[in-house]
């Protein structure tokens, strides 16, 4: 510790490139704090134990229909106390850029989803009209739909039995709002009938994307989950039963592996960052050569500049990796806030920061590695002469 | 009784890419205790060369020297450093003061290598800046300095940690007459009143004035001394 006024006076003897240094690595492990937690989101699908609701899909893939008849057999299952199920129905409005979240939804849909805000006049509305959507609060004032207008769909799936168009027309049955802040993701939803996808559709009759069981008992949960999926075991259509935060997850992975996707952007960024890093202490080194062999004149040993400039390296990365942890720590519930229960990242938690700890040094010591044995090797002579 | 330097028939080459220099040629010399020597001769003659293998920054070709009765140059790497920083006090010609730190810690630096406690430390660097009339500058940086008083926060650094000797070279090289004048009377007091010894490189013939002896190298071989 005696020698660490001489390390920071060597960071701070030029404080722009120390401090510009600083924030570069601050963002990179801002980065790796929110990525991680990404990561870890969409790794953690929780527990069933516990749970009231569960998602029943196909075990191979979501997009892999399960056929109608499967509804009444789970709803029989010992220890389910309702069913409903749902499909996806994608398309877009008026543009292909307008891409719509949108589902066909069963009757009794909000039987289940009681808290998506959508009120007794707006569902008996909804449940007058075959063509009748309910529109998510977000996505209606981003296309100014009112109740009572036509809605036109350009389906990115099924085409219409009748027309063997792709384009369905809709009729606005409701807008809802969601009464907590934690279910604001599902305002940019529109839900339509299940069974007016089930008639009017070219194709797919018959089947459900995925149903949605609610058990009696949530200590049973898990019980009920092996219940459920023992029904189709070695069948052509077996299910995985799970929470619906991991059906989501699983919803969400479709645009590829998370956990690749977010090794390689924090792979990218720290490679980036060896390099930025390493030139400022190359530089850092290169400019103190008269000091450090004057350090060594009065008496450093050669493993004592190595270690005096292999410290500030390591130093200057945990700086702005201890800041950068502790800023996405700060950050992580204002972004989780904000995407409206969409994602729900954890608190960055002791894993992250002993992992991203252990980042820190490897890039200080790599970084400080070159540099450090320039010094240690420069010979008094030469670097005082200026050679 | 015997010298407290003694250089016996040093040889010092250079090698730079294929060619060798023979910088100096079968040197002996010895150096009492309490000497205040200055060597002088024209550039390339090898001054600074000799002061660098007393003061152990490098080590000779052939020869030997002992100081204080140890060979040295036998001494390699950490052994070598250990030695410097117990038995040589060194002053450059640019000072080569850490310019981010205050004097006081500039003249502390030496003795973050023996086991001193900081107040102790800082004690120690108190009364080298009292020595050296620069207490009330010991706060201030290098570039809040003036050329003499850098001079003499770098001899206040030499002397803290009580050397066996003072190796100077320049020590007045890049100072005004006055700044020159208070180095060089320091550095008598430091051999006269507290019986330093000292050697100094100087081209300055006033400098070497201040010194017992003065011994002049040419070509790489000593040529002339004076009392």
């Amino acid at each position: 510790m005696k020698y660490l006024h001489l390390v920071w006076a060597a960071l701070m003897r030029r404080k722009t490139r120390t401090v510009l240094t600083i924030l570069s690595v601050l963002a990179a492990f801002l980065l790796f704090g929110l990525l991680d937690g990404v990561r870890a989101a969409f790794n953690a699908g929780g527990t069933i134990a516990g749970v009231d609701r569960l998602v029943v899909a196909s075990r191979f893939s979501i997009i892999q229909p399960l056929p109608e008849s499967l509804i009444a057999q789970v709803q029989s299952v010992p220890g389910v106390r309702r069913v409903t199920w749902g499909n996806w129905f994608g398309g877009y409005y008026q543009e292909p850029k307008n891409q719509l979240i949108m589902f066909a939804v069963a009757a009794n849909y909000f039987d289940i989803y009681d808290d998506y805000g959508v009120t007794a006049s707006m569902r008996a509305a909804f449940d007058r009209s075959r063509t009748g959507v309910l529109v998510g609060a977000t996505i209606a004032r981003r296309f100014g739909l009112k109740v009572g207008d036509k809605f036109p769909v350009m389906g990115a799936i099924y085409p219409d039995k009748a027309t063997g168009e792709a384009s369905w027309q809709f009729d606005v049955a409701g807008i809802f709002e969601t009464p907590s802040s934690k279910m604001r993701a599902h305002e940019q939803e529109i839900l339509m009938h299940w069974k007016y996808l089930d008639e009017a559709s070219a194709y797919g009759s018959g089947t459900v994307g995925w149903l949605i069981v609610q058990v009696a008992d949530p200590a049973q949960s898990a019980v009920v989950a092996q219940r459920i999926d023992d029904l189709t075991k070695n069948s052509d259509h077996e299910t995985k039963t799970q929470t619906e935060k991991a059906f989501n997850l699983s919803f969400a992975k479709q645009i590829g592996d998370i956990g690749l996707i977010v090794g390689a952007i924090i792979g990218a960024v720290f490679f980036t960052l060896l390099l930025l890093t390493g030139n400022t202490m190359a530089q850092a080194v290169r400019e103190r050569i008269p000091e450090l062999a004057t350090l060594k004149t009065l008496g450093f040993t050669d493993r004592s500049v190595l270690g005096l400039v292999f410290f500030e390296s390591v130093l200057l990365v945990v700086i702005g990796g201890v800041l950068g942890l502790a800023l996405s720590s700060t950050l992580i519930p204002a972004v989780s806030a904000a995407s409206g229960g969409m994602l729900e990242l954890p608190p960055i938690g002791v894993r992250t920061w002993l992992i991203g700890f252990a980042l820190m040094l490897a890039v200080g010591a790599i970084v400080g590695v070159l540099p450090a044995l320039r010094a240690m090797r420069l010979r008094i002579v030469d670097a005082l002469a200026g050679r | 009784m015997s010298a407290l330097v003694e250089i016996r028939d040093v040889s010092k080459v250079y090698t730079r890419g294929r060619q060798s220099v023979e910088v100096l040629h079968g040197v002996s010399l010895d150096i009492q205790q309490g000497d205040f020597l200055a060597l002088m001769g024209p550039s390339g003659s090898g001054k600074t060369t000799l002061l660098n293998l007393i003061g152990g920054l490098d080590s000779p070709t052939s020869g030997g020297i002992s100081v204080a009765g140890q060979r040295i140059d036998t001494l390699r790497g950490a052994a070598l450093a250990r030695w410097r920083a117990v038995h040589v006090g060194f002053i450059f010609q640019f000072y080569n003061l850490l310019p981010m730190l205050t004097a006081q810690k500039n003249v502390e630096v030496p003795l973050l290598l023996t086991k001193l406690p900081a107040a102790e430390r800082k004690r120690h660097a108190a009364i080298a800046l009292q020595l050296v009339s620069l207490s009330d500058r010991a706060q201030h940086k290098p570039a809040e300095l003036s050329g003499g008083q850098q001079q003499r926060v770098a001899i206040a650094r030499a002397i803290i940690s009580d050397p066996t000797l003072l190796v100077c070279d320049e020590p007045t090289g890049d100072l005004d007459r006055q700044s020159a004048e208070e180095v060089l009377n320091l550095l008598e007091v430091l051999n006269r009143e507290h019986g330093k010894t000292i050697i100094m490189v100087t081209h300055d013939p006033k400098a070497a004035q201040h010194a017992t002896h003065t011994l002049h190298l040419e070509k790489g071989t000593l040529v002339e001394s004076a009392a």
